[in-house]
């Protein structure tokens, strides 16, 4: 469904994603997991067409994503959903009017339709009852639900999760991750989740890739991930502080910015 | 540090440049969107309504308090010359020519401008541009252009309620209070105020007036840093803009209306 073939993509001189290649399997779970900065929201901006890849290729269903035509882009864009972070829902509009949003848009279809299908896209995310509250008056966990809801209301091929499960309660996260299986297999979607959960991921995902230094240090099944030797992915899976991946910033000595003398002494 | 200086002018003048390009590439999107606007009207006229309302009772209160002192400085001045009936034409062409459309930008700057483009800012601080983007559609056709046929439309609209209140303000100080012949402050007015010379010409003011603070504001929103400070410093950026944009451009209008 989507293959990034060498995708090199920086930030003016800070580059972010070095060579990566790797292919996402139509109708299979693809989770992108590695450190913060990594560069893993970058990719779900990139195979969006927000932004654009400095060299390398990056194809949507066959589509090299950088030479499509604004109108192209677009069409492309009605095949895919997208779950940002915090929901990113229209803040001035009912739960309703935001899963109507998009049908509204881009459809002509009679509002006792559109009424139909916001409802049966709130009941398959288990909000129906709240279509008539303001984002304001919801809790953020089902404001993303809220936002899974409307990504699928057009019924994408390809919906990709920018960390859904952050900020979540243990049940509500449990609940996010069933819900992104279920979906995945009921609507026959393809799905791309970015998150730093490891138990919730790993139960949920086909693939797991490990995104490190703007290269792929590990990819494979959840099992041969978690059974990586690689020291990074190892760091990683295990929640180790120590490892490739530091705590502590580059900073000068802690002698030299406490002002206290090398021998270990009071100055 | 010779090279060091040059580098920097370069990167200005570049950035300047590219600056530009984008506010015109902007402002030729938003005119593009017009027929789309017209389709979706209903959109534009949520936006006048909204917009409208927004700044309707600060320019009806401005208009009446600008009348007041333009009823006793007209008489003032007038009276020194016999003149004193001319008060209502005196304050009738003041308002629809200059101060109606002029002052009633500058309030709407302040007022609908500032909230134009904090909601814009903050929309994209929320990711809720970047949502829509990536549910193909087009956030500078559907939020930003009946944002802007709206701002323009609303704008002589409100320039018009800001003259009328004033003219009634310059009617109650100089008829009520000073006791200028009423027959005679209407009868002036309506014998010297021209159609298309002067309403007219305070209409077309307003129009670009409309066109400049609707255009400022979103484009400071749409620009700004997603942050609070981004959206703090936006904000303030589309007052002082909009409003120096708003007076040079009245001195241009001016001198062009004179001089046809």
């Amino acid at each position: 469904m989507v293959v990034l073939r060498d995708l090199h993509f920086g930030y003016g001189d800070r580059p972010i994603l070095e060579g990566v290649t790797l292919e996402v399997p139509r109708g299979k779970i693809t989770a992108l997991m590695g450190a913060s900065g990594g560069g893993k929201t970058t990719v779900l901006r990139l195979i969006g067409g927000q932004y654009k890849a400095q060299s390398g290729s990056l194809l949507f269903d066959g589509q090299e994503v950088s030479q499509l035509s604004h109108e192209q882009l677009y069409a492309a864009r009605r095949r895919m959903g997208m779950l940002f972070q915090f929901g990113a829902l229209f803040t001035d509009i009912s739960v309703f009017d935001n899963v109507a949003f998009p049908l509204r848009e881009h459809t002509d279809l009679p509002e006792a339709m559109v009424r139909d299908i916001v409802l049966m896209k709130l009941e398959s995310v288990g909000l129906r009852g709240a279509l008539d509250l303001l984002p304001s008056e919801i809790s953020g966990g089902m404001a993303r639900r809220v936002a899974l809801a409307r990504a699928i209301a057009l019924d994408p091929e390809l919906v990709m999760y920018d960390e859904p499960f952050a900020g979540l309660d243990p049940i509500s996260l449990g609940t996010a991750a069933r819900l992104i299986r279920q979906l995945n297999d009921a609507l026959g979607l393809t799905s791309i989740v970015v998150s730093h959960d490891l138990d919730e991921t790993f139960a949920i995902a086909d693939q797991v890739i490990v995104l490190a230094n703007g290269r792929i240090a590990a990819q494979g099944t959840p099992d041969e991930v978690r059974q990586s030797r690689d020291p990074l992915v190892h760091q990683f899976v295990s929640a180790a502080p120590d490892g490739p991946v530091r705590f502590h910033y580059p900073a000068p000595s802690a002698t030299q910015d406490f002002g206290l003398q090398a021998s270990g002494g009071r100055p | 540090m010779i090279f060091k200086g040059l580098a920097h002018i370069g990167w200005v003048t570049r950035s300047w440049l590219a600056d530009i390009g984008h506010a015109a590439r902007l402002f030729v999107q938003l005119l593009s969107f017009a027929p789309d606007c017209v389709r979706r009207f209903g959109l534009v006229r949520d936006q006048m309504h909204f917009l409208g309302n927004y700044s309707l009772a600060i320019i009806s209160v401005s208009g009446l308090f600008v009348g007041f002192v333009l009823g006793l400085q007209g008489y003032y001045t007038l009276q020194r010359y016999g003149s004193a009936s001319a008060l209502g034409l005196l304050v009738a062409l003041s308002l629809v020519r200059e101060l109606g459309p002029v002052v009633s930008a500058l309030l709407f700057a302040g007022r609908a401008g500032t909230s134009l483009t904090a909601e814009i800012g903050l929309m994209k601080a929320g990711e809720q541009l970047s949502a829509m983007e990536m549910m193909a559609i087009d956030p500078v056709r559907r939020i930003l252009a009946p944002r802007f046929w709206g701002g323009v439309l609303v704008m002589p609209i409100l320039a018009a309620v800001f003259s009328a209140v004033g003219i009634l303000g310059g009617w109650v100080v100089g008829v009520l209070m000073i006791g200028v012949d009423s027959g005679s402050f209407w009868g002036q007015m309506q014998s010297g105020v021209d159609v298309w010379q002067d309403v007219g010409n305070g209409v077309i003011k307003s129009l670009v007036f409309g066109i400049t603070v609707s255009f400022v504001a979103l484009r400071q929103g749409f620009e700004a840093q997603p942050t609070p400070e981004g959206v703090a410093r936006a904000t303030t950026r589309t007052v002082v803009m909009a409003s120096l944009s708003v007076l040079a451009l009245d001195f241009v209008l001016t001198a062009l209306m004179f001089s046809i």
